[in-house]
């Protein structure tokens, strides 16, 4: 069992892709880490070493954020927005596109589920 | 593509004249602008700007979570006053 930051890896991938499964960690990030560790990436999650699970949670706990921290930054940097009054805080207030996106049609992802007219939005 | 460091962040002169000469004098007047495009920098925090929207002048007072932006993003150019109906009392609150 491999629980790097409190997220159980996929067992039978590879570890590269494997460490994108915690937050805040991507593609890159996950090659830099075993880089840094001298750690092979196309081992399997399941074959790695434990010798090697440890040196990869102290790389992430040392050199990386993730998880819980990446999301409080996130969080807290729409607020910044919000907070300041900016163009950008009221669009997240909305729930509309932040970056200049149309709005006439699609924008679905943002908007959420097609509301009939009169929708109730504050 | 974010502007390249090395020339600084952008600021109309005129404005930035305006923002030393305040510093200066310690007085702290209400500055009419039409400068959307200017950044805020370090200098201006504790100023009170009334940004030009196209319309109307917004008093924008300048915090320190605010440097790096541009003096546009805190004067909206559009006010949304909700489709159907006739003016709610609401919407003209959000005026």
């Amino acid at each position: 069992m491999a629980r790097i930051a409190g997220v159980d890896l996929p067992v039978s991938k590879r570890i590269d892709i494997g460490l994108t499964y915690i937050y805040g960690i991507g593609y890159w990030s996950a090659r830099n880490i075993l880089q840094k560790t001298g750690i092979d990436a196309s081992v399997r999650v399941k074959d790695l070493l434990e010798e090697d699970i440890v040196k990869l949670r102290e790389t992430i706990d040392r050199d990386f954020k993730v998880e819980g921290d990446v999301r409080r930054e996130v969080s807290l940097s729409i607020k910044r927005l919000i907070d300041t009054g900016t163009y950008r805080g009221s669009r997240h207030r909305r729930g509309l596109p932040v970056r200049g996106q149309r709005t006439k049609t699609n924008s679905r992802t943002r908007k959420g589920k097609r509301a009939s007219i009169g929708r109730a939005k504050k | 593509m974010p502007r390249s460091v090395h020339k600084g962040p952008f600021v109309d002169t005129h404005l930035a004249k305006k923002v030393e000469r305040m510093n200066e004098t310690r007085e702290h007047k209400l500055i009419k602008t039409w400068s959307r495009r200017s950044t805020v920098v370090p200098d201006m925090i504790g100023l009170t700007f009334a940004v030009h929207n196209g319309k109307k002048f917004i008093p924008v007072y300048i915090t320190e979570n605010m440097v790096g932006h541009k003096l546009g993003e805190f004067s909206p150019t559009r006010f949304f006053k909700g489709h159907g109906h006739a003016r709610t009392e609401k919407s003209v609150a959000l005026k």
